[in-house]
């Protein structure tokens, strides 16, 4: 019968088959490949501290300007030796801690609102704008006009930092919602409410946590710039001085100290991205 | 006859699109008359983009319609309802949701089940798709064709009255989309419901429905119907019958004329589109 010829053989129909979705597969690391990224990330960093060393002992510069890691660590022992460096610490903490509690808070309410409903997003965008692209640290001097030389003013300096980052990730999060989700959950009546609890903001949690992060940043910033100006106490007022009595090492201290809470806060961050993200398959 | 009893019945329907970019009104669909008697399942083919998933989203309440009337059981359609559910083209799955989750999501969003309710039921479907033991797995661990399960099953676990679907088969290999078939039709004759299948594959529509309605080339219109006297059940070993190949052939001629390319446009060098 010409039946058969009609039906083209089996193996020919898959040609059609359109590009697969990406199946990422997922290998059980090898023991070295699994802390890998330890091993070397450790390695580069013992490298460059002994060449840092192997230069600084060469002592083609003086102490003054080229300090070598072991002159740093003497001095960042040091300076926990004293009471002192715990009101620095106490200060600025408390600074960041408000100034950036307070940016995450209006971030994310402020960006949830602008993704949602177009016409805050009109409204409020000048502003965002105008703020964003100004380095907000210029606005310490009117901060001390306004606040003095407490804590205030940092507060204001790191909240308005922090803020805007954290603002127009969020807003881009929710803006970014996959339509396709979007027509599912309409093509089954979800109310908007609905909508925006289980599609659009569990999808703009990652946008949310990249503006965190670089919300840190600028935080960070803040702090520091904002106490070089004028401070009674803080890290930043302790660089500013050990900076500007010729003390070095101590001044590098103060900043491996700053360094330091930002990697710290930046893991944080990474550590609860990692919990959200674990439906993703590992891309290595 | 059926007239009265349709389920939905389409007439006049036109979909007109805003284009933003010209700033003109788009005509998608101009003028679609039909009807889906209850019980029926009713495929539609036709060529690419003469609006068969623009109407198909009219019948889901997703897009108003622009002339004519829709209506589900004699009430006006004008938004997504109950009633309806949709398998779309893409799956559309909640990529931090797990199986059940998402096969949850459509009772979910209705606010038509309690939780457990939903759990418990969705667990039985997922079995019915075919998925047990995948429960807590997510989307992007799944293959295509599970992820086409999880989106039928999320749709069937709304029970509507009428089941709406868009190609939800075109992005499987050829094994695949037959089994995938089989599996609609065996559910289908288990629960009867109205159906409004898409398709590009004409085998498929023959194959799964009582009534093939050929669409024409943008704007959409209804050009012909055909009645699919196969008898059911149907296994694959259908699709070499000698009346289903006739069946093809008309349905095939019918979409060939459709995308031939007028001579006067060939000449002027513009494609149709
Ligand atoms: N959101 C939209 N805005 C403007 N035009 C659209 C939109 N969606 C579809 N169209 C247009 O309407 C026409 C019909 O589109 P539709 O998606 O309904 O086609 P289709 O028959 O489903 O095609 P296919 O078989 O390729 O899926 C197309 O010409 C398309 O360009
Ligand atoms: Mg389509």
């Amino acid at each position: 019968m010409s039946i058969q010829s009609w039906e083209p053989a089996a193996p020919t129909t898959t040609l059609d088959r359109p590009p697969a979705r990406e199946r990422r597969s997922v290998v059980k690391p090898g023991r070295f490949k699994q802390y890998e990224p330890v091993v070397i990330g450790t390695l580069s960093v013992v490298i460059a501290l002994a060449a840092w060393q192997i230069v600084a002992n060469a002592r083609i510069y003086s102490i003054l300007f080229v300090p070598g890691p072991w002159d740093v660590a003497q001095a960042f022992v040091k300076l926990f030796q004293t009471g002192d460096i715990w009101l620095d610490i106490g200060t600025s903490g408390a600074e960041i801690g408000i100034g950036y509690g307070m940016a995450v808070v209006a971030g994310l309410a402020l960006g949830l609102l602008m993704g949602w409903y177009t016409r805050f997003q009109y409204a409020l965008d000048p502003f965002v704008n105008f703020f964003y692209s100004t380095p907000r640290i210029v606005l310490i001097p009117l901060f001390i006009l306004w606040f003095g030389i407490e804590m205030q003013p940092k507060i204001a300096v790191i909240f308005l930092g922090a803020l805007f980052p954290i603002i127009i990730n969020t807003m881009a999060g929710v803006r970014n919602t996959e339509a396709a989700l979007l027509r599912v959950a309409r093509s089954f009546g979800a109310p908007d409410a609905l909508i925006f609890r289980r599609v659009v903001l569990p999808g703009s949690v990652p946008f949310i946590l990249t503006g965190f992060r670089l919300g840190v940043g600028h935080a960070l910033t803040g702090v520091v710039v904002g106490e070089l100006i004028a401070a009674k106490h803080g890290v930043g007022q302790l660089i500013a001085i050990a900076g500007q009595t010729f003390q070095t090492p101590k001044m590098l201290a103060g900043v491996i100290l700053i360094a330091g809470t930002g990697m710290l806060l930046t893991t944080i961050i990474q550590r609860v991205e990692n919990r959200f993200q674990s439906w993703r398959p590992q891309i290595r | 006859m059926y007239d009265r009893s349709a389920k939905l019945a389409a007439k006049g329907v036109v979909i007109e699109y805003w284009l933003q970019r010209s700033r003109s009104l788009f005509t998608a669909v101009k003028g679609v008359d039909l009807e889906v008697r209850p019980g029926e399942l009713l495929a539609i083919v036709g060529p690419s983009g003469c609006g068969k998933t623009t109407f198909l989203n009219a019948v889901d309440g997703l897009i108003p319609i622009a002339g004519g009337s829709l209506t589900l059981d004699g009430r006006e359609i004008r938004s997504p309802g109950r009633d309806r559910a949709m398998v779309f083209q893409q799956p559309g799955l909640l990529p931090w949701r797990t199986v059940l989750g998402n096969v949850i999501f459509g009772v979910e969003a209705q606010g038509s089940m309690t939780k457990t309710q939903a759990i418990a039921r969705a667990r039985q479907q997922i079995e019915l798709v075919g998925l047990k033991g995948f429960e807590d797995a997510y989307p992007l661990e799944l293959s295509g064709g599970m992820q086409q399960r999880v989106n039928l099953a999320r749709a069937l676990l709304t029970d509507p009255e009428m089941l709406l679907l868009d190609e939800p088969f075109a992005a499987l290999d050829a094994q695949t989309r037959e089994m995938m078939q089989l599996e609609l039709l065996k559910i289908w004759s288990q629960t009867r419901k109205t159906a409004l299948f898409i398709t590009h594959d004409i085998k498929e529509a023959i194959y799964l429905a009582d009534r093939v309605i050929v669409f024409t080339r943008r704007p959409g219109r209804v050009k012909n119907v055909v009645d699919i006297k196969l008898s059911r059940p149907r296994d694959l070993r259908v699709k070499r019958d000698p009346q289903f190949l006739t069946y093809e052939d008309e349905i095939w001629e019918s979409i060939q004329e459709e995308l031939a390319v007028p001579a006067e446009r060939l000449i002027a060098g513009v494609p149709a589109a």
